[in-house]
């Protein structure tokens, strides 16, 4: 067949070519922004950053050898020491040791919330976006309606409910309040995709809409997604501490960033570097999970790139 | 891979063919699409059918409702805001439109299938081709990850796509047009359908590749006696494959026929219009002559004979009565004009055209 000839003829490569030809496979849309990711500096120091955050939650000993809840009085409200880097608080607590330890409450709870919230979200959103008519309107107005209950103002009506306010209920109230953004998103997401040739393509040669919803669009609306649920760790580690310092987050004996803050606030002017540590170390992770998302969004929209 | 005859495929969804039955026939379909400035009927009565090892061309312009009737063959209109108001569509004499979602979709893909135009929005960016193909495996016969993907590379050495088992893990993008298009019809012809709907197959492809796409179309045909039901506004695609013609206007046949009769003697005349205005190489003219108007919006289609005002041939009759498909002596041969004898003799007079 002489077509056949014409069509080999651009393609027929010498062995070493196609050997480059099979590296270059990687070519993906997760595999070139993973190429494109690992050369931005701003991607690399966040990830780090997130990656220390990450140890100091799970292996807190590996960063220090003093207990945070040993707290002999007589050593009470030193500023910072070879002895004590970060100081002591009003108990006589190592401050660094204690920051340390606060990292494991505030990333668990970030981590917690947005994973439930992402969850609720891609269900939610695939739903509403993929069926549309009168699912989606009750998906959509319900989310609307819920959208328009301000976090922490929500939180504090919620949480002033509970007499114990633990990671579980700060987390349950965090994630009530925060899956409508995600969702919203999700389900815009998913109404651009399911548009595409390809899914009706799939459609046609018999796919369910099961497999429909998570093989053609969930993968293909996903970018957005991700993006926005990275930001979201540092949001709501940034709202759980604004819960605790409104006295409605975690309580005593808990050591968390927002605790720290909370209890910091009567002597910001005696003893300012009790607010200084944990404010910054709390800034440093938002800004962190911030800047990745950022960087993720650039590197999955082929447009910035 | 091991071809299950066609004629020991009695069964369609569980339920038993007719005999003697054509493959595919559609009878007086209409599909309409409410929306919220107005109901636009984008098909309004298309009948046809096709039979084994035959090639059925359905012609029009864009807008014409092509791609919807197939759609609703396929039973993937999105509705709302589609829906199939009236008509049946039967499958060796089954009925689909009235069937279970869930038997209509053992039926997509397996006995149907569908390619579309453009094949690199029709594949899927994120997954490689051999997963898209090996998924047909997966999704209908339950096959392993490595079956798939061993059917993938045999599917598409079929379609003739050079280093198949190199190639196989590539991404969609990294093919070119042509090959992008082998590879959607690799993955329709994964489960041996008896029917294959080709929308537009050739349109985002340059004329060598196109034309080796339709040769590739009617090869597969020959080896698995598929009906082949072929949507395209390109007359030179048509008159090279297609056995019969169904020449659409605003969501109706006007025309249909055995394919040269339809190109040497047109007997609508909006098949008139379309044929002298493509340039051809068997007959010497200057200058091409265009239909004059454009298709009806498909929310006011014009009273009588929806061709009426760009016609010029129309008549007071042709405003009020909408003409009904009548035979014209000649095998297969129908048209919905009023004045088919006198167009005819109209334009074999003027020798407009052969």
């Amino acid at each position: 067949m002489s077509d056949r000839v014409a069509i080999t003829g651009d393609i027929e490569l010498p062995d070493e070519h196609v050997d480059e030809a099979t590296e270059d496979r990687v070519a993906s849309l997760w595999g070139d922004a993973w190429r494109a990711l690992i050369r931005k500096p701003i991607f690399v120091i966040s990830a780090l950053l997130i990656l220390i955050m990450m140890v100091m939650a799970v292996f807190p000993g590996l960063f220090t050898s003093k207990d945070p809840r040993s707290c002999p009085l007589s050593e009470a409200l030193q500023t910072p020491s070879a002895e004590h880097w970060f100081g002591t608080d009003v108990q006589g607590c190592d401050y660094y040791a204690r920051t340390i330890y606060g990292a494991r409450v505030s990333i668990t709870i970030g981590l917690i919330v947005t994973t439930f919230a992402l969850t609720i979200a891609l269900v939610g959103g695939s739903i509403s976006g993929y069926y549309g008519g009168i699912v989606d309107t009750l998906i959509a107005r319900v989310t609307d309606m819920w959208f328009a209950i301000p976090t922490i103002l929500g939180g504090i009506v919620i949480l002033a409910l509970f007499q114990n306010r633990g990671v579980a209920q700060v987390s349950l109230v965090l994630i009530v309040l925060g899956w409508p953004t995600m969702l919203r998103l999700v389900r815009s997401s998913v109404i651009s995709v399911k548009e595409t040739e390809y899914v009706d393509s799939a459609r046609a040669l018999g796919a369910t809409d099961f497999r429909i919803i998570t093989r053609h669009i969930l993968p293909n609306s996903l970018a957005p997604v991700i993006v926005y649920a990275t930001i979201t760790v540092g949001v709501v580690i940034a709202a759980e501490a604004a819960l605790s310092f409104l006295n409605v987050g975690l309580q005593l004996p808990a050591i968390s960033w927002g605790l720290m803050i909370s209890t910091a606030q009567n002597r910001i002017l005696t003893s300012p570097h009790l607010l200084f540590f944990p404010g910054a170390v709390l800034s440093i992770t938002v800004f962190s999970f911030i800047l990745m998302g950022d960087a993720l969004r650039d590197a999955l929209d082929p447009k910035l790139r | 891979m091991t071809q299950v005859p066609l004629q020991t495929r009695d069964l369609v969804a569980g339920k038993p063919a007719v005999p003697g039955a054509p493959l595919l026939s559609v009878e007086n379909i209409h599909v309409e699409f409410r929306l919220d400035f107005g109901t636009v009927k984008a098909v309004n009565g298309l009948t046809y059918h096709v039979n084994e090892r035959e090639t059925v061309a359905i012609l029009g312009e864009s807008g014409s409702g092509k791609s919807v009737s197939a759609q609703a063959v396929m039973g993937i209109i999105d509705s709302p805001p589609g829906f199939v108001t009236d008509g049946s569509v039967k499958f060796r004499g089954v009925e689909l439109l009235t069937m279970a979602e869930k038997e209509r979709r053992q039926v997509r893909g397996e006995r149907i299938a569908m390619i579309f135009q453009d094949a690199l929005t029709a594949l899927n960016p994120v997954f490689t081709v051999g997963w898209q193909i090996g998924e047909m495996f997966r999704e209908h016969h339950g096959s392993t990850k490595k079956e798939g993907l061993d059917a993938a590379v045999e599917l598409m050495d079929r379609v003739k796509i050079p280093l198949a088992r190199d190639r196989v893990n590539s991404y969609p993008h990294e093919f070119s047009g042509g090959m992008r298009q082998r590879v959607m019809i690799a993955m329709a012809l994964a489960l041996d359908p008896d029917v294959l709907i080709a929308d537009e197959p050739t349109t985002a492809l340059d004329v060598t590749v196109q034309a080796q796409i339709m040769q590739l179309l009617s090869d597969l045909q020959e080896e698995t006696g598929m009906g082949l039901i072929l949507i395209t506004h390109d007359l030179g695609v048509v008159a090279e494959v297609a056995d019969r013609v169904v020449v659409m206007y605003a969501g109706d046949s006007v025309e249909k026929g055995e394919i040269s009769d339809v190109y040497h003697n047109p007997a609508h005349p909006y098949t008139m219009g379309l044929m002298d205005s493509m340039p051809r190489h068997d007959v010497q003219k200057d200058r091409l002559n265009p239909i004059k108007g454009s298709p009806p919006d498909l929310m006011a289609i014009p009273a009588g004979c929806a061709f009426n005002p760009r016609c010029p041939y129309a008549q007071d009759i042709c405003r009020v009565e909408k003409p009904h498909l009548h035979e014209l002596g000649e095998a297969g041969r129908v048209s919905a004009c009023h004045f088919v004898e006198e167009v005819r003799d109209a334009r074999n007079r003027s020798g407009s055209r052969l």
